[in-house]
């Protein structure tokens, strides 16, 4: 298995207010296996994903990934878990605004150790970005500038890729080419995939689905 | 990785050159004004250490005479027959040079010259015509002399080293000796001084150059004015650093998110930092470089003139500023960056790069800036009533300076807010709005700005008030109307008969130089007369000092000598034999020595053979220029001894001036530094306007219009501060003549207020910020509708 969360619970204070926004999660993920995460704003699906990418650490709970419980790892160890083991797209792409697309591909690869020039290449070419290699994000559209976080992440070759809301700011059309390559690319890494998602139809294209509501897995 | 990381975070500083190049040159300018400074003060200080080095100064024991007499040769004799190890010396004055003859056999061993001498053919140097050791400056200076003239850097300036006998010759002081130094290491059995030579004192080495110690007030205020001029720096590259990792804040999460450890992202932006700083540091330092070669000559005057002591004119390479300069930009890059920093640390990974976030940010945090002014005012306020002495007098100024320039912001914020409330229209109301939005952005720029114009209001408000001081001094102490000068005796007799039915009075000088308490003084023989007693003013007296002066049995010293010899009213000195009680202490402003004045009659009796070589001489005012005309033709005077009271004034003014050229250029460096910050900021600022300013362009206000509105916003925001920093640089002009000019060079001066001149710096601020402002604006009125329309279509 892949990847095993059990009873993750995660709350967050605003002001004098306690927010529960997970209570009690239990998901589990294998190797090549794909699952969406649906669920109405503010029912958990971007933090249970960022706990799970080592972004955040859920306040009770477990969080097994690749054999490690990284719920327990200290900073340093989430940091080696984001740059090896799972690779996080963004809805907002978050690009490193100074460096060309060229380079943004390569960077987590290379933070990872695992740079592979021809890989690169071929995920610049597949992704339809050869045109854009030496331009700056600032001069994409925003189509372009998620293919190339989505490109920088594979580039790293995760064994678990996280994606919140990939296509979200993207037009239908759009939306569903990037949704093409991506699974496509997903699948001959053998690696997992956990998609955020409010569109039925990019859900649809998972393996599995499940719902959140209220914190909870509905 | 950390090759990757570096490259991640270098890639900003490509994309963002004029950011680079803002914390770059701040770094620099900041580090060229402190370390110019400070490059100033070591290589006076060098000197005075040349100079104690080589005449013994504070190092050895000295004997003199009591009365300031030469030492007898017997005398010397008979205390190298006691046992005593002393070695004679020999000093006097040939073409503006100190000549100083030494026994090289007898001096102790690690003395200045001997140590020369060692590289030097003895035979040579002990030989009728000698070598006499200098540096090139005083070497040029004795040229036409008939002695053989080595160049040696270690002497100090205005100095030369030489054998006793040929000094003795050259000085035509034949078999004179001055003083004795006595060697460290003395026998056990030894006659008491007080058996063998009842006649001298001994002086005790004081551990340290008297100049030394003298000039420590005056480049204690030169490093507090380089220390503010870097302050002002630094607010540039505080500046620049904020915004660089405000606009990094999102790169950072994204480096964080992709897997970067927080410590080694914080280590390694520590390090793009530092090395940011060393690059910067050798630039500054070898601007300071430059400037302290440009500043030395006037601080050299100014040391000069103020304490008579003697610095190079050039400046040497010194690793030790080389390394403080470098010092000094990592510590104070450090400083700045700390803040940046500490909020790194803190930010949560997933924090988001929020728009506004620098205004936000600022919003938060103008809390604590509101206390922490508060309490620095609080501070200054108590000092300002308290403070006693250099250190509390320079804690008045910090407070003081660092709590209005942290309270600017609040307080250009709240004027703002009063004329928005009050704008009439819709453009007024906006203007106000969007200034009010501008100013987080621009504090930064505009504390440097107060503190630049109020360090220019006050430091210019003290010096001319100094000068009107000394100006009314001169008035004072030159009282006669016509200074003539005789070559002999018999021209003296000629003048004096010549003149007398001409003339109201005639005053003799006369004076002789002498050492008293181990400082060396020139005592003037005064005539009894109205012109002293009406126009002297002492600063301290016994009851009747005139009149005890005239019946002998007083003296008066000027401050400079009191406080050096520690003396006060009713004290007793000794001259010869007679012992003069100190009747009254008068104001000198700069004169280096110490000076004292008697009677005409007791001169006369304690030195015959000293004669007035110079006359006061009053008389109408619109006689001078007949008398002169007279005199030149009937006496056959040349003009260059004929000297009329305008003359002196003048060339004393002249003097006067020069002393504070460093001051001045310093507050034009300082004032310019913080036009740069203004710009800097404005050009910075520029970048992140176009979003601000698309919505007003798109609902119909025209660039050109939005240009002139940037204009106009820095310009008031200048006025407003300027207007700020003028009750500000007055308190701290206060403070430097009331606290701290008191504590450093002992003298009380009165304040005088220039309204011109702040008139004048006023309209200077305005123009630099006009001028910051001029580019920025221009580029916002070119700014193409595609841009403009861009940030409509990113909204999406």
């Amino acid at each position: 298995m892949l990847l095993d969360a059990t009873a993750i619970h995660k709350s967050y204070t605003t002001g004098d207010n306690v927010v529960a926004v997970l209570r009690g999660v239990d998901l589990s993920l294998d190797t090549g296996e794909t699952l969406a995460l649906t669920g109405e704003s503010g029912s958990g699906k971007s933090t249970l994903l960022h706990l799970i990418g080592g972004l955040d650490v859920p306040d009770s709970g477990r969080i097994r990934l690749d054999g490690r419980d990284i719920a327990a790892l200290d900073d340093a160890g989430r940091a080696a878990v984001r740059r090896g083991t799972a690779g996080v797209i963004f809805q907002q792409f978050n690009l490193i605004p100074s460096l060309r697309v060229a380079d943004n591909i390569s960077f987590q690869a290379r933070l990872a150790g695992r740079y592979d020039a021809d890989w690169c290449d071929e995920l610049t070419e597949r992704l339809g970005l050869r045109e854009q290699r030496d331009k700056f994000p600032e001069q994409l559209s925003g189509g372009q500038q998620q293919r190339v976080a989505i490109a920088r992440t594979l580039a790293s070759r995760p064994k678990l890729v996280l994606a919140d809301e990939p296509t979200g700011n993207l037009d239908e059309a759009t939306a569903s080419a990037v949704l093409d390559v991506m699974l496509s690319l997903v699948a001959e890494a053998q690696a997992g995939l956990l998609i955020v998602t409010h569109s039925e139809h990019v859900a649809g294209r998972m393996a599995r689905r499940l719902h959140l509501a209220m914190g909870q897995v509905a | 990785m950390n090759r990757v990381i570096l490259a991640g975070l270098l890639s900003h500083w490509r994309r963002n050159l004029l950011q680079l190049i803002t914390l770059l040159a701040g770094l620099a300018l900041a580090t060229a004004l402190w370390s110019g400074v400070q490059a100033v003060n070591v290589e006076a200080r060098a000197s005075y250490d040349a100079a104690a080095a080589t005449l013994g100064e504070g190092r050895y024991d000295q004997l003199l005479r009591r009365d300031g007499q030469p030492i007898a040769l017997a005398t010397y004799v008979k205390l190298r027959r006691a046992g005593w190890l002393v070695s004679p010396v020999v000093q006097g004055q040939e073409a503006g040079i100190r000549i100083i003859g030494i026994d090289p056999l007898t001096a102790p061993g690690d003395l200045g010259p001997v140590q020369i001498g060692e590289d030097a053919d003895l035979q040579a140097f002990l030989s009728y015509t000698g070598q006499l050791f200098a540096n090139a400056d005083s070497a040029k200076a004795l040229r036409d002399l008939a002695t053989e003239i080595i160049i040696v850097a270690d002497i100090a300036p205005g100095t030369a080293i030489t054998d006793i006998g040929v000094a003795q010759r050259l000085l035509g002081k034949p078999g004179q000796i001055d003083r004795l130094i006595v060697a460290p290491a003395q026998p056990l059995r030894q006659a008491a001084l007080a058996e063998i030579a009842p006649e001298l004192s001994r002086q005790v080495a004081q551990g340290g150059s008297d100049v030394a110690r003298l000039t420590d007030s005056f480049h204690l205020n030169l490093t507090a004015f380089g220390l503010l001029s870097f302050s002002v720096g630094i607010f540039i590259v505080n500046g620049a650093i904020g915004l660089a990792f405000e606009q990094r804040r999102p790169v950072v999460r994204t480096l964080r998110a992709l897997g970067v450890p927080l410590r080694r992202l914080i280590l390694i932006m520590a390090a793009e930092l530092a090395m940011m700083a060393l690059v910067a540091g050798l630039i500054g330092v070898s601007l300071g470089y430059i400037l302290a070669s440009v500043l030395l000559p006037d601080v050299a005057a100014t040391l000069r003139g103020l304490y008579g002591a003697e610095v190079a004119g050039t400046l040497t390479l010194r690793p030790i500023w080389w390394l403080s300069g470098l010092a000094i930009a990592l510590g104070g890059t450090a400083i700045a960056a700390s803040g940046a920093f500490w909020q790194l640390a803190q930010m949560p990974l997933l924090a988001g790069a929020q728009p506004r976030a620098q205004v936000m940010a600022a919003g938060r945090r103008a809390r604590w800036q509101a206390v922490l002014a508060v309490a620095l005012l609080l501070i200054a306020l108590v000092l300002a009533f308290t403070a006693q002495g250099l250190v509390a007098g320079f804690a008045l100024l910090a407070s003081m300076l660092i709590g209005a320039a942290l309270a600017l912001p609040m307080v250009l914020d709240r004027i703002l807010a009063f004329a928005q409330a009050r704008a009439r229209d819709v453009r007024s109301t906006w203007f106000w709005a969007d200034t009010r939005q501008q100013l987080p952005g621009l504090s930064l720029a505009l504390m440097a700005l107060l503190l630049a114009l109020a360090a220019n209001v006050g430091v210019s408000t003290m010096v001319s008030s100094f000068r009107l001081t000394f100006v009314g001094f001169l008035d004072q102490r030159l009282a006669s109307e016509l200074y003539v000068r005789a070559d002999s005796d018999e021209m003296a007799e000629g003048i004096v008969s010549y003149v007398s039915p001409r003339v109201d009075t005639i005053l003799p000088i006369q004076s002789v130089d002498v050492t008293m308490r181990g400082q060396p003084v020139e005592v003037f023989g005064n005539r009894d007369h109205a012109t002293y007693r009406d126009n002297w003013t002492l600063l301290s007296s016994s009851p009747a000092p005139w009149d005890n002066v005239a019946n002998g049995t007083a003296i008066l010293i000027n401050e400079q000598f009191a406080r050096r010899a520690d003396l006060d009213i009713g004290d007793t000195i000794t001259l010869g034999t007679t012992p003069l009680d100190i009747a009254g202490i008068y104001g000198d402003y700069g004169n280096p020595i110490g000076q004292a004045v008697i009677n005409e009659a007791l001169f006369a009796q304690l030195y015959p053979n000293v004669r007035p070589a110079r006359f006061g001489l009053r008389l109408d005012d619109a006689d001078v220029p007949i008398l002169v005309r007279d005199m030149a033709r009937d006496l056959q005077i040349p003009e260059t001894h004929l000297v009329n009271q305008a003359q002196i004034k003048a060339f004393s003014v002249g003097i006067f001036d020069r002393t504070f050229t460093v001051t001045q250029a310093l507050n034009v460096l300082t004032l310019s530094v913080a036009g740069f910050a203004m710009l800097m900021s404005l050009l910075t600022l520029a970048a992140m306007r176009v979003p601000q300013l698309a919505p007003a362009w798109a609902m119909g206000m025209t660039r050109r219009s939005l240009g002139r509105y940037e204009l106009l916003r820095a310009v008031l925001l200048a006025v407003l501060t300027a207007i700020a920093a003028l009750p500000l640089g007055l308190l701290l002009s206060w403070a430097l003549l009331d606290i701290v000019n008191v504590a450093a060079f002992g003298w009380k001066l009165p304040m005088f207020l220039f309204p011109a001149e702040y008139a004048k710096l006023l309209i200077l601020a305005l123009i630099a910020a006009a001028l910051a402002a001029l580019w920025p604006a221009w580029q916002l009125s070119r700014t193409p509708p595609s841009d403009l329309l861009k940030v409509f279509s990113n909204e999406r």
